[in-house]
């Protein structure tokens, strides 16, 4: 059953509130993280097989956000907000796939330099705001659930 | 599809957030299945015929029979 809590004016479903709470921790872990294992490599203070625990530790919050959003859909109980989320994933996802299809072209044509792969995540997360924009300009907005 | 939600709304005098409290879903819901831009599942569409009553046929108009009546 859809549970509302209200944050300001913007009223959210339980299971978008739960979204939020996660991947703000989730966040706040990958920043943790990532300035560990940066400082720890620069420092040369890791080293051997423990280095790739560590330098895989900033890539687990990351796994983490878009295991959250698997989980979100799931728990969402309005069917409506439901589908305007999965169509922003869809969005992100498409946008994400695109850009990386023809970099990787680009890239091995030897026009463009390298980039890391991870830059992808950053590219969905991009087009979760695409997502969005296309969800308001052709049927409505998933943000107030 | 089409439906006679906003009119059997009115008739009840609710707005579109005491029907969403009603239903149990956000008000962008119930706006987008007032305006035809979202078609509601069938649990969705049965829990809104209980609320009103009526059956789902009296408030939904099948999309078949509706082209069927414009030829």
């Amino acid at each position: 059953m859809q549970s509302l809590t209200s944050f300001g004016s913007v009223r959210l479903s339980r299971a978008r509130h739960k979204y939020n709470r996660r991947v703000l921790w989730l966040s706040l872990l990958y920043a943790v993280f990532l300035l560990g294992s940066v400082y720890g490599f620069k420092h040369q203070l890791i080293g051997g097989a423990f280095g790739y625990l560590v330098a895989l530790l900033p890539a687990l919050p990351i796994i983490g956000i878009f295991a959250a959003m698997g989980r979100y859909l799931i728990e969402e109980q309005d069917e409506y907000v439901r589908m305007l989320m999965v169509r922003q994933t869809l969005w992100a996802s498409g946008f994400a796939l695109s850009v990386a299809t023809a970099w990787g072209f680009l890239e091995s044509f030897d026009l463009v330099q390298h980039i890391e792969p991870y830059w992808i995540a950053v590219l969905w997360f991009g087009g979760l705001g695409l997502g969005a924009c296309m969800n308001k300009l052709t049927i409505g907005r998933a943000e107030a659930a | 599809m089409e439906n006679r939600l906003r009119v059997l709304r009115a008739e009840r005098s609710w707005s579109q957030q005491d029907l969403a409290e009603r239903l149990e879903v956000s008000r962008q819901s119930v706006n987008a299945i007032e305006t035809g831009k979202y078609d509601p599942s069938l649990p969705l569409a049965f829990r809104i015929a209980e609320l009103f009553d009526r059956p789902i046929e009296e408030i939904f108009t099948s999309p078949s029979r509706h082209s069927s009546k414009a030829i």
